[in-house]
């Protein structure tokens, strides 16, 4: 299938819920409320014609004074790049996530991969995944205050660690 | 037991032990956190983000075309194709195609990282199980491809070679017959390292059933490149979505059905010699022409219309200070790099800089699986695994 067709079935089958959708060079996507993410996701990996089994990929975006954007009723995104194995084509679910209370519902148990992309995605813009078994940083120390990749955090803002570096080392990792 | 009669226990609790983030074997900055039972992994842990340089955020302060030397030090071991990567969504995003001729140029310069990257991981991984020679013959020819990089634009290892619309300079006169000589002793000294362990009883004792991704865990993982086709998961993006005129060239896609260590090594091999038959093709069936796309929106104008002209002068001064200005848009941009899909997705709002630059690197997503298949192993098979997966903690933490 090709992306277009594929964002036409999805929208015929979740009307209204389909918040906006986007083509551009070929390739589609579509933006849900992170309350219907988890349908839409299960319901395109197990459709036939669809089946976008892999998840290769789970990025956050920041759209705090984007440009000629007025009409968009939410901050961040959470945009998953979906793939079909047996089918070979790609598309990508955006899941729409506002300023005040940014939470996204995990997909940590459907993709064992997603449990270290959303502790990135949490560590690096701010958005918490609930059901996420360990939602911790990642990139960044535990001490580490904002989120780096939010517009709205000055690039060369530089911070220190209270912890002597000596004393990093004895932290515990979690086991996996 | 001063008395002859109380025995004192041996002490039971399991031992935890850091391994990394600065250790030989780690080759990176990887920390790996062990609880042991005698020899054994009873529960693992790792913890990455100490190389995280803040790449992302970086590439939203910088014009596109000057992302290029910077994409060089996600993968440092191969790493024209990451540079050649990043053009090649950004040409995706402007709708500009190179011309034949650079997409030559690019698959021989990737596929040649792509040499020098395997050759590393397999060299270094062979250090860690105690096997020197390995390593001399891998890293000589590692040499050679640094040495033909140097004749083609100056620079060895970060290359800055390509640029958004061609690259950045045509091979040299005799340059590409140069190529086929060291190709086809390449060829010949993978071959001949690979006698060296293929049926070599003390490596397969190490090897063989050592950090086994099954095809289940590399599904559900999303992992790519060798270690999935090492665990049967023959997925390569060259094959699946080809670019750069991939589809042009015969070539197999190697698989195996272990997944462990030695499958991955061997797996390793068999893409070396196919980059080898790659590259000798490309070079046979390159074509004419220029190296650059003709778009004065995209690519400078030649230095004698800078110097002679006016309307050179002023092209060039406008694509330098003012960038290259994609339309408003988003692109998912997938390459097969050493590791795996390397995936660029780019945000634009129609300014000279990336309003979004998110990278997919494979490492993330292969390296997430890493302490779970290292339970109920010993540290020794441990290091073995760490060593075959071929963690680039460049791109792992960007």
């Amino acid at each position: 299938m090709i992306e277009r067709d594929i964002m036409a079935k999805v929208q015929a089958r979740f009307g209204a819920k389909v918040l906006a959708t986007y083509e551009f060079r070929g390739q589609c996507a579509v933006t849900v409320a992170p309350a219907d993410l988890r349908a839409v996701l299960c319901w395109m990996r197990d459709d036939a014609e669809i089946a976008t089994d892999w998840l290769m990929d789970v990025g956050g975006v920041d759209y705090l004074g984007y440009p000629d954007d007025d009409d968009r009723g939410w901050r961040y995104e959470v945009v998953y790049q979906l793939r079909s194995a047996s089918h070979g084509h790609r598309f990508r679910v955006k899941a729409a996530v506002g300023e005040a209370d940014p939470v996204v519902p995990s997909v940590w148990d459907l993709w064992a991969v997603a449990n270290w992309m959303e502790r990135e995605v949490w560590d690096l813009f701010g958005v918490r995944f609930s059901g996420h078994p360990n939602l911790r940083r990642i990139m960044c120390h535990d001490q580490f205050e904002g989120h780096a990749l939010r517009k709205d955090y000055p690039i060369n803002k530089r911070q220190k660690l209270s912890i002597p570096a000596e004393n990093l080392l004895c932290e515990k990792v979690e086991w996996a | 037991m001063s008395d002859g009669t109380t025995v004192r226990p041996i002490p039971s609790d399991l031992l935890t032990l850091n391994i990394g983030p600065a250790h030989p074997a780690t080759h990176g900055t990887l920390r790996l956190q062990v609880q042991l039972d005698g020899e054994t992994i009873v529960n693992s842990g790792c913890e990455i983000g100490y190389l995280h340089r803040g790449f992302e955020k970086q590439c939203e302060t910088v014009y596109y075309q000057f992302v290029i030397p910077y994409a060089e030090r996600l993968n440092y071991m191969g790493p024209v194709h990451n540079s050649n990567a990043w053009c090649h969504a950004c040409e995706q995003f402007l709708a500009v195609e190179p011309p034949p001729r650079a997409q030559a140029l690019r698959v021989i310069t990737s596929e040649m990282g792509r040499i020098i990257d395997h050759a590393v991981c397999i060299g270094t991984n062979l250090v860690d199980l105690g096997a020197l020679t390995n390593f001399w013959y891998m890293y000589n020819y590692r040499e050679k491809v640094y040495d033909l990089y140097e004749e083609l634009c100056g620079a060895r290892m970060m290359v800055n070679y390509p640029r958004i619309g061609g690259v950045s300079l045509d091979a040299p006169d005799g340059w590409l017959e140069k190529c086929v000589k060291i190709i086809d002793e390449m060829q010949e000294a993978v071959g001949e390292v690979r006698t060296l362990i293929e049926r070599n009883r003390i490596f397969m004792d190490r090897t063989v059933g050592a950090g086994v991704v099954t095809r289940e865990l590399a599904l559900s993982h999303s992992i790519t490149g060798p270690v999935a086709r090492a665990a049967g998961v023959a997925y390569d993006v060259r094959k699946a979505h080809p670019y750069w005129g991939y589809d042009k060239y015969t070539f197999e896609v190697p698989t195996a059905e272990g997944g462990d260590t030695y499958d991955r090594t061997i797996v390793r091999f068999h893409e070396m010699y196919e980059s080898c038959k790659i590259i000798k093709q490309a070079i046979a069936s390159i074509p004419g022409g220029p190296v650059m796309v003709d778009d004065h929106l995209v690519a400078l104008p030649e230095k004698d219309k800078v110097y002679n002209t006016m309307e050179g002068l002023i092209n060039h001064f406008k694509l330098i200070m003012h960038g290259i200005q994609p339309p408003r848009g988003e692109l998912y941009s997938a390459t097969e790099g050493g590791n795996g899909e390397l995936g660029y997705y780019i945000i634009s709002d129609g300014g000279p800089k990336p309003w979004r630059v998110r990278i997919r690197p494979p490492c993330f997503a292969n390296y997430s699986v890493f302490p779970k298949i290292i339970q109920g192993k010993m540290v020794s098979d441990a290091i073995a695994a760490l060593g075959s997966i071929n963690i680039i903690a460049g791109e792992l933490d960007r």
